[in-house]
């Protein structure tokens, strides 16, 4: 008899490790879960240029119906996973039916959080960013409206992304961030500052420390008030401050989970037949000798090629060096290596005026570690950053700090 | 329409046609070997590497300068090499031969 590999989420993780088993040489079931009905899609993106395209989901779809087929692979969209149970090896759906399992993976990913902010369930027009289904909702929303003006809840990558993209649309932009600077969880305060400027140029209000502590909704309009006693008004809310892992079904089968599901360097949960990837597994980073979560593609595709040569008796090891983009107007950065625990920045402009120019990048360091490079429209300074990080390699920082320095490998080594 | 062919690392050889949209996308979809295309085609991943056959080369037009920097994120870069999500299906394309990166 056949075994079966089921993988509850078909998005960047699960259908990726749906085609590396095959590429493995897995010639057993494959079966993918996903509630979302589309046919999984690209979610990048969704607050860059499939927000302000008009096309159809199927323009960003990660692969065509016909090539599941073509590899065999299962895909029952529409359909939830309510429950793990391992010790029957199944997992129950909502209608109660149950699907065996020999090898399971949780490629779950995470949702939005929508903050407990008083009011925010009568508000109109409310919407996070993370399915096709919410950007149809929010592309229609912005049809019909007379004053398009949007207020985003949360200065973060996505928020960031969706307020340029809305600004393309024509829509009023004004972007509340809690924290004194946007960006701070993530980058130094050179970029916060730079991206600040930018979206400043581009007419979109960003403003800090703003906490959001309630909307009520009047004369059709949605109002949003602050701890500063400000007042803000939108037709439109879109909410971007974070996610929740999916991470109960897993804790309620008693796999043990962490900040995110818990799993080895081969991606394998407590349970020896249960596997953990993409944005709701917790691993550990041997580079950087930590356990960390991610949210990003490359940490969904890199643990579902793990996953799968793991399910296929093959030796290996996650062992990856993260790297991220957002792309904002005709901005584009480039992110390589985790920055958390730096003590010192260099930033290094490469032509252009003002403090940034037109391309410039950021180097974290750790003493003389280098740890991770924020580069912005300079693939050039992410290449390199990349190959240092990799091979640890040590960098003279003055010469690095210096613009006339030609940036080329043999010219930031001593 | 174009047909374009693949030569994967295993020498296989996969000729598709193709009338809009990436080559990247387009071999995405049929499974070549090789092409991945992690980042959805904007130029971030490299992971989209082919060698483009050298009588082939007129055709494709230049590779833009942040195409030609994140080419070097791969040791076996050359002359003939694209990030082939940069390459737009057009007529201009048909017959071209893509050997596909290791
Ligand atoms: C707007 C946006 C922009 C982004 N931009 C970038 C970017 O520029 N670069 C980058 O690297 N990353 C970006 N990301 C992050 C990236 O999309 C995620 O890291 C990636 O999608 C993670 O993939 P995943 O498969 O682990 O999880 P997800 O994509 O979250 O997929 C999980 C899937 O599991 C399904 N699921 C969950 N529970 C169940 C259940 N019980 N039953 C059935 N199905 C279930 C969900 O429906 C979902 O489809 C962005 C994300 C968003 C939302
Ligand atoms: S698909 Fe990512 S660079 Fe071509």
């Amino acid at each position: 008899m056949k075994k079966n590999c089921v993988v509850i989420g078909a998005s960047h993780a699960g259908v990726s490790l749906a085609f590396y088993l095959r590429k493995e040489g897995w010639e057993d079931n494959i079966i993918l879960f996903d509630s979302d009905p589309e046919l999984p899609y690209h979610r990048p993106p969704l607050s860059k240029a499939y927000l302000t395209s008009s096309d159809d989901i199927q323009k960003i779809r990660l692969r065509s119906a016909e090539s599941y087929k073509a590899e065999n692979i299962e895909l029952r969209l529409g359909v939830t996973v309510k429950k793990i149970d391992r010790a029957n090896k199944s997992i129950v759906l909502t209608d109660n039916s149950r699907q065996n399992y020999d090898k399971l993976v949780i490629a779950s990913g995470a949702r939005p959080i929508i903050p407990p902010i008083s009011g925010i369930e009568t508000a109109k027009n409310i919407f996070p960013i993370r399915t096709a289904a919410n950007i149809t909702d929010i592309r229609n929303a912005l049809s019909f409206s007379k004053t398009k003006k949007v207020v985003i809840i949360g200065g973060g990558y996505i928020g960031l992304e969706t307020a340029a993209s809305l600004k393309k649309l024509g829509a009023s932009v004004t972007v509340l961030e809690r924290e004194k600077r946007i960006l701070a969880r993530v980058t130094a305060p050179e970029m916060s500052n730079y991206f600040q400027e930018l979206h400043s140029k581009n007419n979109v209000e960003v403003l800090t420390a703003k906490n959001v502590i309630s909307i009520s909704y009047k004369n059709n309009q949605n109002i949003i008030s602050c701890e500063d006693n400000t007042q803000y008004n939108a037709d439109i809310i879109i909410v971007g401050v974070g996610i929740y892992v999916n991470k109960e079904l897993a804790e309620d089968a008693s796999i043990i989970c962490n900040n995110g599901i818990s799993v080895d360097e081969t991606t394998k949960t407590n349970d020896s037949n249960i596997y953990a990837i993409g944005d709701c597994s917790f691993h550990y980073n041997p580079h950087y000798n930590r356990h960390i979560r991610l949210e990003s593609v490359q940490n969904a595709i890199d643990q579902a090629k793990v996953a799968a040569a793991s399910i296929c008796d093959k030796e290996t090891e996650y062992n990856t060096v993260p790297w991220f983009w957002s792309d904002q107007y005709d901005v584009k950065l480039q992110m390589v290596g985790l920055s958390q625990g730096y003590n010192q920045i260099v930033l290094r402009k490469e032509s252009g005026e003002g403090t940034y120019g037109d391309s410039f990048s950021v180097w974290y360091f750790n003493d003389d570690t280098l740890l991770a490079v924020d580069a912005v429209n300079n693939a050039k300074a992410y290449v390199i950053g990349t190959k240092f990080i990799k091979t640890n390699q040590k960098v003279n920082r003055e010469k690095l700090a210096d613009s006339e320095t030609i940036l080329k490998p043999v010219n930031l080594i001593d | 329409m174009a047909k374009i062919t693949f030569i994967t690392s295993d020498d296989e050889k996969i000729t598709l046609e193709g009338t809009s949209g990436s080559v990247m996308a387009l071999a995405v979809e049929n499974n070549v070997k090789g092409i991945d295309g992690d980042c959805g085609g904007v130029c971030s991943c490299a992971t989209c590497h082919v060698h483009v056959a050298a009588e082939d080369i007129q055709k494709t037009g230049e590779a833009s300068e942040i195409e030609l920097d994140m080419l070097e994120l791969d040791d076996n870069t050359n002359e003939y090499s694209r990030l082939c999500c940069q390459l737009e299906i057009t007529d201009a394309l048909d017959g071209i031969v893509l050997q596909v990166a290791k």
